[in-house]
């Protein structure tokens, strides 16, 4: 088949990806009485319309590029990572401990600690799924699964009794939040009147150092092969298991740093539902970047202008913020079924076929005379 | 038989013409050829030389881009493999397609529409006509058996019970003997010969001695095109073979001399378990000696498998030790074995010699890449890595189109030349080659044995493990016998003769 013919493949069945993704969306609007191309409209181009929306798109964007980069960090590495979220609440609750229990020290050091403390904590969650996956062979779907429980209970738990704000206790108001984080473990608002904060330029930067990591390193070198071709891995003397854990220590990091950016950037305190779902929303987002760093940032700003405008649609288009759930799981089936079609030859051929039966004349149904020379060539 | 019995026998199956592109290949050109009832058909050629993608335009797969196929005379499209069985022609391919969890009767129903009456499954009748078939074409299946349970050689009969369950009166078989162990594959001729008293064949092979024994004519593909057709009987081995690679083929040959040094490989008293926990290895002694070949002979399942495993460090020595040139690495780990100048063929090209997503460049350096050659301070050099994947594709003549394809869209000869040249450039004390040629073509295989007495001419131990008699006794100097996890005897190379490896490969000790 000829290159021509398959770029209009691949272009035909994105942009059926993607009127299909439309399609089932519109319906959904249809059935909760919205009208979808408002709705579209106001997702896509409302956080647009002003500064503070698209500061507004980017706060969401910065942890959903921080779990996406660690979520490709395993998936590439082999192990599906399903814990996100769990690791990024075990990070906020670790860095709000530290920047709590150490008010006085300095911001240059405090700031780092925190964000550091929070690495280590969803680090350490994550390596509990490395650690069972490689010693016991334990499958890591199901226990970053369960840890996403577990950790939830202990967010809520610690909230509610051992860290809460002792303000809440006397007023009695019983909020479920931490005490408010000294200032020196803020992380700087980059344009007044925003939230935009300095964690935006921590995630671009650490997606450079993630691409380094995978392709420059010899660290990163180890943990594709483990992760590509275990058994070829193995036998070149590369240390599968351990690669397993150190990607799930990589991928916790990750998250928990995002959980402690959010805090020490957006809200300067734990408070029930921060994660909010970023947690999932990265390994979408991560999938959809192609598990490249390059496609990632972009993805992240993407689904952060679907969340923020779905925020939006709330208030102007009357349609609830749970349905941006339901658009993220179109968006997510369509390219997984793309794919599928990219990836099948025999479905391109399929399509040729029946092009040729229509009539539509392609490259490949040459006209004999092309091949003479070489016919003659291989005679005998 | 009934269901089959209305179906007449193909009197004449003739491909005209047929033109097939791929993207930048035009994988056959013009190919014309004739099968005619009750005869074998070889269709010969390398890798890639358009073989399968001939036969999978007559069953139905691909569509031919130009050309026709004429049944009797009549000219037919097949639209896909269910046309090409309703008009009597069915394949057998390479890799087998049978539902492993599903026994002989199911995998049989799966493909009979007659058998399933909305959600109801005849599975009575399945069983019947596979005993039918079974008995009639004196292929021995047990139509209940769970397919995951059955050798190699028992599931290739499956297929092709299968194939003629579903009323094949013409058979193509795609390299239907590379899996097999050498009795295996008489047995499969001897059974194709008689079945071409009622049914015709299409055979596709390189291995020539196959070819001769079974096919009534041959025809040749060089290229995608048709470079010869005529009589087997009427043309040597040697005739075939210089017109299937286009030169004349010299086989490597063990010249002896260079006296073998010392020790490098010692193996006392080895017992290692196999996946189902079997001893597989039952106090198995082997020594290699610098500068020799050591050929391994015994049917396949026999503990070679656990024994390459256990000597590369990735099976567990349950007792027994390994010596590498002095050191015991009985126990040791993967990485340290490498180290100590082990050098490892396996025996799955695919998913344990290469990594298949990883470039060639990638797949050339996946036990080097930390060494300080490829690597400073944990950066990778980019520059050096590439400059050694150039240097090692024009030694090695590993084609491809750059070093940065996958290494996983090779051919298989390529891709075992990828493996050869990383093993080889690193200079290996010891090399042990599981089945090294095993499915590559002539071309490639010629270059293999000619590269494993380049190793040995430096002194290197080798430990040649092959179920290809053949190429066991002209590239060894001795030949050691494995039968049962044991070493049944080992013999200087020019004292072997087939029939004495045969009986001890069989387990007659003493013969």
């Amino acid at each position: 088949m000829p290159s021509r013919f398959r770029l209009a493949y691949a272009a035909a069945v994105t942009l059926a990806a993607a009127a299909a993704a439309v399609a089932v969306a519109a319906l959904a609007l249809r059935a909760v009485g919205a009208s979808p191309w408002a709705t579209f409209g106001v997702i896509l181009t409302g956080p647009l319309q002003d500064l503070f929306g698209v500061s507004e798109v980017l706060v969401r964007a910065v942890p959903l590029t921080l779990v996406g980069l660690g979520i490709a960090i395993s998936f590439r590495s082999g192990i599906l990572n399903i814990g996100a979220e769990g690791q990024m609440q075990v990070g906020i609750l670790c860095g709000t401990a530290v920047a709590l229990a150490l008010p006085a020290l300095p911001r240059p050091l405090l700031l780092p600690l925190c964000l550091a403390a929070g690495a280590a904590g969803g680090a350490a969650w994550g390596g509990i799924a490395g650690l069972l996956r490689a010693r016991l062979d334990v499958n890591e779907i199901l226990s970053t699964v369960m840890l996403n429980y577990i950790a939830a209970q202990l967010y809520t738990f610690l909230l509610r009794g051992p860290m809460i704000d002792p303000a809440e206790l006397m007023t009695g108001s019983g909020t479920p939040q931490s005490m408010r984080l000294p200032r020196s473990a803020w992380l700087d608002r980059l344009v007044p009147g925003t939230r935009i904060h300095a964690g935006l330029y921590l995630a671009l930067a650490l997606a450079a150092l993630v691409w380094v990591l995978l392709w420059r390193t010899t660290l990163g070198f180890r943990m594709r092969a483990a992760g590509a071709g275990p058994r070829a891995a193995r036998y070149a003397g590369i240390p599968v298991e351990r690669s397993l854990v150190g990607a799930m220590l990589f991928a916790g990091g990750f998250a928990g740093l995002a959980g402690a950016v959010e805090v020490a950037g957006v809200h300067h305190r734990a408070i029930e539902a921060i994660s909010s779902g970023y947690g999932f929303a990265g390994i979408v987002v991560a999938l959809f970047g192609g598990l490249h760093p390059a496609g990632i940032v972009p993805a992240a700003a993407f689904f952060g202008l679907l969340l923020f405008g779905a925020d939006m649609t709330q208030r102007s288009a009357g349609v609830p913020a749970n349905m941006v759930l339901v658009l993220q799981g179109v968006v997510i089936l369509a390219i997984v079924s793309a794919k599928m079609y990219l990836n099948n030859p025999y479905a391109q051929e399929r399509a040729a076929r029946l092009l040729r039966r229509l009539g539509v004349r392609i490259g490949a149904v040459a006209p004999a005379g092309e091949s003479d020379s070489a016919a003659e060539e291989a005679g005998p | 038989m009934p269901g089959t019995a209305a179906l007449p026998p193909i009197r004449e199956l003739v491909l005209e013409e047929i033109t097939k592109r791929f993207p930048g290949v035009l994988a056959c050109d013009r190919v014309s050829l004739t099968v005619r009832r009750g005869e074998a058909l070889a269709l010969v050629g390398e890798n890639g030389a358009g073989k399968s993608t001939l036969m999978n335009i007559l069953a139905g797969l691909y569509q031919p881009d130009g050309g026709r196929i004429l049944v009797d005379g009549a000219p037919v499209r097949f639209r896909s493999p269910a046309d090409a069985f309703a008009r009597g022609i069915g394949m057998v391919h390479q890799n087998f397609m049978l539902v492993p969890s599903m026994t002989v009767a199911e995998n049989v129903a799966l493909g009979l529409r007659t058998l399933q009456r909305g959600l109801r499954l005849d599975l009575r009748e399945a069983r019947r006509r596979v005993a039918e078939v079974s008995a009639h074409h004196e292929l021995p299946v047990n139509p209940d058996a769970h397919v995951w349970q059955l050798s190699v050689g028992e599931q290739q009969r499956v297929e092709l019970v299968k194939t003629l369950c579903l009323g094949a009166r013409l058979l193509i078989l795609d390299e239907p003997t590379s899996a097999l162990t050498p009795q295996e594959t008489d047995d499969l001729l001897e059974r194709l010969k008689r079945m071409t008293a009622e049914l015709s064949v299409v055979f596709i092979s390189h291995k020539l001695n196959e070819v001769k024994a079974l096919s009534d004519r041959v025809t040749i593909l060089r290229h995608g095109a048709v470079v010869f057709s005529g009589e087997t009987a009427n043309h040597s081995t040697r005739e075939l073979a210089a017109l299937m690679t286009g030169h004349e083929v010299e086989v490597a040959r063990n010249q002896g001399g260079g006296a073998a040094g010392r020790p490098i490989l010692e193996v006392r008293g080895l017992r290692v378990r196999g996946d189902r926990g079997h001893l597989a290895l039952d106090g198995l002694d082997l020594e290699v000696r610098a500068g020799e070949i050591l050929g391994l002979a015994g049917v396949s399942g026999n503990g070679q498998r656990e024994l390459a495993g256990a000597l590369a460090g990735l099976r567990p020595a349950e007792a027994g030790s390994i010596r590498l040139d002095g050191e015991e690495i009985a126990g040791a780990t993967p990485r340290r074995i490498i180290a100590r100048g082990m050098g490892y063929i396996p025996e799955d090209r695919h998913h344990e010699g290469i990594v298949p997503a990883f470039t060639v460049k990638e797949n050339l350096v996946l036990k080097d890449f930390a060494a300080a050659r490829f690597s400073r301070g944990g950066l990778l050099r980019l520059g050096e890595i590439d400059r050694n994947a150039s240097g090692l594709r024009e030694r090695f003549d590993i084609r491809c189109a750059s070093t940065g394809t996958a290494a996983g869209a090779l051919s298989g000869g390529n891709i075992q030349k990828v493996i050869l040249a990383r093993e080889l450039a690193r200079g290996p004390k010891a090399l042990v080659a599981v089945y090294p040629t095993r499915g590559v073509d002539m071309g490639a295989s010629e270059f293999v044995h000619a590269q494993l007495l380049a190793l040995r001419a430096r002194e290197a131990g080798i430990l040649l493990v092959s179920e290809e008699l053949e190429e066991i006794m002209n590239l060894s100097d001795r030949i050691a016998v494995i039968y049962r996890g044991r070493i049944l005897e080992v013999m200087p190379a020019r004292e072997a003769t087939r029939e004495r490896l045969g009986l001890l490969m069989a387990g007659v000790a003493h013969a």
